[in-house]
């Protein structure tokens, strides 16, 4: 029985009601106002963060060795070239001899990413992997794509052991249906006309895909305890819920209001929040949209109920919000605004690559090490220990910081660093079983910092080199999710 | 334990800048001010120079590497030279490899000058600290900047010592206050003019809770020191001043990766302290030590150093503040010259500037700022960060 183990989601927490956009930029084109709010990333995020983000939710204390591949989508990943799944992977300290593959170019890529990991695990190749789909999508100053567009991402575990929803079977349509494109030397999306997106592509393939699978699975629709795919434009879903004959309480609630459109991790967020509310018998149908569609069939297990409440998921990541209340501060995390940076803000540190590899587990993986004489972990890698009382050298192993929580011993709020979102917030962390670093401090306010409060480790992007191409990601400390 | 170099080292000429933004002077230029005056202090004539060092910390905007800038500016015949680096603490290690090298009895007369030319970064601070660490650490640590890390010991210091930010910025605030009294009596500091507690506390916040004057100058600068040994000292003056102790220490990483350092010291300060005091033969500093110069390019530095030098005691140097202890008709003036935080801190020359205001006053040269017999002054400097640093203290006397 193939199926998913495991999820969890990230939503950032920014939230900019859609007033603040149309207040600044309405005037461009007065027929974009939409109701709600929408999730934006913070300046050091992006799909590639929030796909980490994610999948820590989704792995929880699960042993980590035991995954298999790693399976990423996104149509915003920041590299072409170099394997973002595999910045990823390393970010969850998977092993090395595993399968990555990105999965991209269109909005489906994120259920296409899960039939892959099903099909994967059924082929029996691999017994674990980890999916994560994660969009960070920018629209024009003063299009409706800025205000549709929402950042998030979720992630699922796909195997055969513990299986929490088990997959009972898939439906995919695919046509070259030119809603949206982007070449790549385009840094936003052209656009056809909405009436011909939603009445030709949008409406049609998800009907389409929903009612393959259904046929294929001999399930009668009405008998689907939620039905799940993205919403485009408000109220849409409902007409496709209206035609397939389902009663409102099957349509799992979209996303449009409260995170908006997530792009291809949109329908995986909309499954995990279905999930969070299933019993095991339900059945949960989730369609995407995009070069056609794939829906996918799962019917839930008793084992929902070990899970339950131990993941953020949708749910806790839409309660932990901080209001953006400026339009200029989102464009500007954004890239869109060019900001003063000063000299100091201007200089860039020179990314050694070949050092990189060589420190990948410490800095993509904040993995250190811990004294197989003394016990005690330090971060960075020692060769000799740094307990005085020790100091044993060569005896150390791997140890990893990055699912340990900790506390800020002290902090200060630094206005002339350069930091796009200032002060730079930074400050020494103690880990729960020991261990200390200093470390960036992002998603925090000076004013609610304390010492002694808890942080935990969030992967970020700690600097982009434009000039050298490089996207240089690590980790900061952020206070802790309660 | 080793005897130490107590009384075998003689100072016998010194020589500083003016310190301040000297947009019209470079490196050389200030190597040649602060050389002029110490020649021209010590009696002794420039071909008697048997080797240098050289002390300049920021290689991107300053002379260039090695001791070329100093030996080709001042033409030194083919003598020996050495340039070294030690964070701040770099002026007071030109001057330690210098007496080390006498003490030894390889030479008998050695220079040791320290410049920093800072003001060429086209904006305001020290230059990029992560950089100053090598590519590994640029990846690893923060975005920090020196205030911000200093701001990190303030907000420890005021959490375990339970001071509200009001009650610990105005402790910081009179320290700073005293400091800018001083120096406007001296004609070479920087910053040249008083600030009231009132207005330090008000300044705008540059790190958490550091505010503009909690911060020292950043400026250009050089200064110079010509040691001999001590048996030859008087063939060139009256008045040597000896050498007493020379200590550096330097964090072994507890503070950054083990679970213990708290955050309100510096671990480095009280260990080389201890060792300094020892060197110099020194029992209780609060009753022995006349005056100081410490490292106060920020406040709170120089709060914990009154601690870490054993002579306040632990959370409560802010008592001393408030009495008046530091102050320049206190029991212990420090910093007479108006410290880092007026006299202003080019990186390499500091340490060396420390001395020569202690050399200065042990002479009784020391103008509108003079202290009445002072017996022994120590200066004390602190390199990097509260976090992982370098420190070095000196002790002089007649």
């Amino acid at each position: 029985m193939v199926g998913i183990v495991s999820y969890g989601a990230y939503i950032p927490r920014y939230r900019i009601d859609r007033k603040v956009i149309y207040k600044a930029i309405g005037w461009m084109n007065p027929a974009t106002y939409m109701p709600g709010e929408k999730a934006v990333c913070n300046f050091d995020e992006d799909s590639v963060t929030m796909a980490v983000a994610a999948g820590i939710d989704c792995l929880g204390d699960i042993d980590r060795s035991t995954i298999d591949a790693a399976y990423v989508a996104s149509t915003t990943f920041p590299y072409l070239e170099r394997q973002n799944a595999q910045i990823i992977a390393s970010a969850f300290n998977l092993r090395s001899d595993i399968r990555t593959a990105d999965f991209t170019d269109t909005l489906k890529a994120g259920t296409t990413a899960v039939l892959s990991a099903v099909d994967a695990v059924k082929a029996g190749g691999v017994n674990n992997v980890v999916v994560c789909a994660s969009d960070c999508r920018t629209g024009k100053a003063g299009s409706a794509q800025e205000e549709i567009f929402g950042d998030g991402a979720a992630s699922v575990l796909i195997g055969d052991n513990g299986v929490v929803a088990k997959c009972l079977g898939s439906h995919s349509v695919s046509y070259d249906f030119i809603d949206h494109w982007r070449t790549n030397e385009d840094t936003y999306d052209r656009q056809w006309e909405d009436r011909f997106i939603r009445d030709v592509g949008y409406k049609n393939f998800i009907m389409e895909a929903i009612t393959g699978v259904a046929n294929k699975c001999g399930v009668d629709i009405k008998d689907i305890a939620k039905v799940a795919y993205p919403c485009l434009y408000g109220g849409d879903d409902k007409s496709i819920a209206k035609k397939l004959g389902l009663d409102p309480s099957q349509l799992q609630a979209p996303l449009l209001s409260t995170v908006g459109y997530a792009g291809t991790g949109d329908s995986i967020m909309l499954l995990v929040a279905a999930l969070e509310d299933a019993k095991p018998g339900d059945k949960i149908l989730v369609a995407s949209f995009g070069t056609g569609s794939d829906a996918l069939l799962f019917e839930v297990t008793d084992e929902i109920e070990k899970i339950k409440g131990k993941r953020r998921g949708i749910k806790k990541h839409l309660e932990v919000k901080k209001e953006l209340d400026s339009y200029e501060k989102m464009i500007s995390f954004r890239g869109m605004l060019p900001m003063e940076v000063g000299i100091r803000g201007e200089k860039m540190p020179f990314s050694a690559l070949s050092e990189l590899w060589r420190c990948r587990d410490q800095m993509l993986g904040l993995c250190g090490t811990k004294c197989k004489k003394c016990g005690t972990p330090q971060f960075p890698s020692q060769i000799v220990c740094v307990n005085p009382e020790c100091g044993a050298s060569g005896e150390m192993e791997s140890y990893r910081f990055s699912d340990k929580k900790g506390t800020l011993i002290t902090y200060t709020g630094d206005n002339l660093a350069f930091c796009p979102n200032p002060p730079a917030m930074y400050g020494v962390v103690n880990f729960e079983g020991g261990g200390r670093f200093w470390f960036d401090i992002s998603d925090a306010d000076l004013d609610s910092t304390s010492v002694g409060m808890n942080v935990e480790m969030s992967f970020r992007k700690k600097y982009v080199d434009k000039a050298f191409g490089v996207h240089f990601y690590y980790w900061k400390a952020v206070p802790v999710i309660e | 334990m080793a005897e130490g170099i107590k009384d075998k080292i003689a100072i016998i000429g010194m020589g500083c800048t003016r310190f301040g933004e000297r947009w019209d002077m470079g490196g050389e230029d200030l190597i040649v001010e602060a050389f002029d005056e110490a020649l021209k202090d010590s009696g002794i004539e420039k071909k008697d120079l048997q080797a240098t060092w050289l002390g300049s910390c920021m290689d991107d905007n300053n002379a260039g590497k090695s001791a070329l800038p100093l030996n080709q500016t001042l033409k030194l015949p083919f003598i020996p030279g050495t340039r070294v680096e030690n964070f701040c603490a770099t002026g007071t290690e030109a001057l330690r490899g210098a007496a080390y090298a006498v003490a030894s009895g390889a030479y008998d007369i050695c220079l040791a000058l320290g410049v920093e030319k800072l003001k060429d970064t086209g904006y305001g601070g020290l230059p990029d600290m992560a950089s100053q660490m090598g590519t590994k650490n640029r990846f690893l640590m923060p975005n920090v900047t020196a205030p911000g890390c200093f701001g990190m010991m303030a907000t420890a210091y005021f959490e375990k010592y339970g001071l509200d930010p009001k009650e610990g910025k105005e402790i910081l605030a009179m320290i700073s206050a005293k400091s800018h009294k001083n120096g406007v009596k001296n004609p070479k500091a920087h910053l040249r003019r008083e600030a009231t507690v009132e207005q330090i506390m008000k300044a705008p916040m540059i790190a958490w809770p550091l505010g503009l004057y909690d911060c020292c100058g950043v400026s250009d600068g050089a200064a110079a020191a010509i040691v001999c040994r001590a048996d030859m000292a008087k063939n060139f003056r009256p008045d040597p001043v000896y050498i007493k102790s020379l200590q550096i220490g330097i964090s072994s990483g507890e503070e950054l990766m083990y679970n213990e350092w708290d955050g309100t010291y510096v671990k480095t300060g009280s260990i080389t302290a201890a060792k300094a005091y020892e060197e110099a033969g020194i029992k209780n500093p609060r009753e022995e030590i006349g005056m100081m110069e410490v490292h106060d390019c920020f406040s709170i530095t120089e709060l914990v150093t009154y601690e870490d030098l054993q002579i306040s005691e632990r959370g409560k140097a802010g008592n001393d503040v408030r009495d008046g202890f530091y102050e320049l008709d206190g029991k212990i003036p420090c910093q007479p010259d108006g410290g880092l935080k007026c006299f202003g801190h080019p990186i390499g020359a500091s340490g060396l500037r420390m001395i020569y205001e202690m050399y200065k006053q042990l002479q009784g040269n020391a103008g509108d700022r003079q202290i009445k017999n002072p017996k022994y002054g120590l200066t004390h400097n602190m390199g990097g960060f509260p976090i992982m640093n370098v420190v070095s203290i000196s002790i002089v006397g007649l």
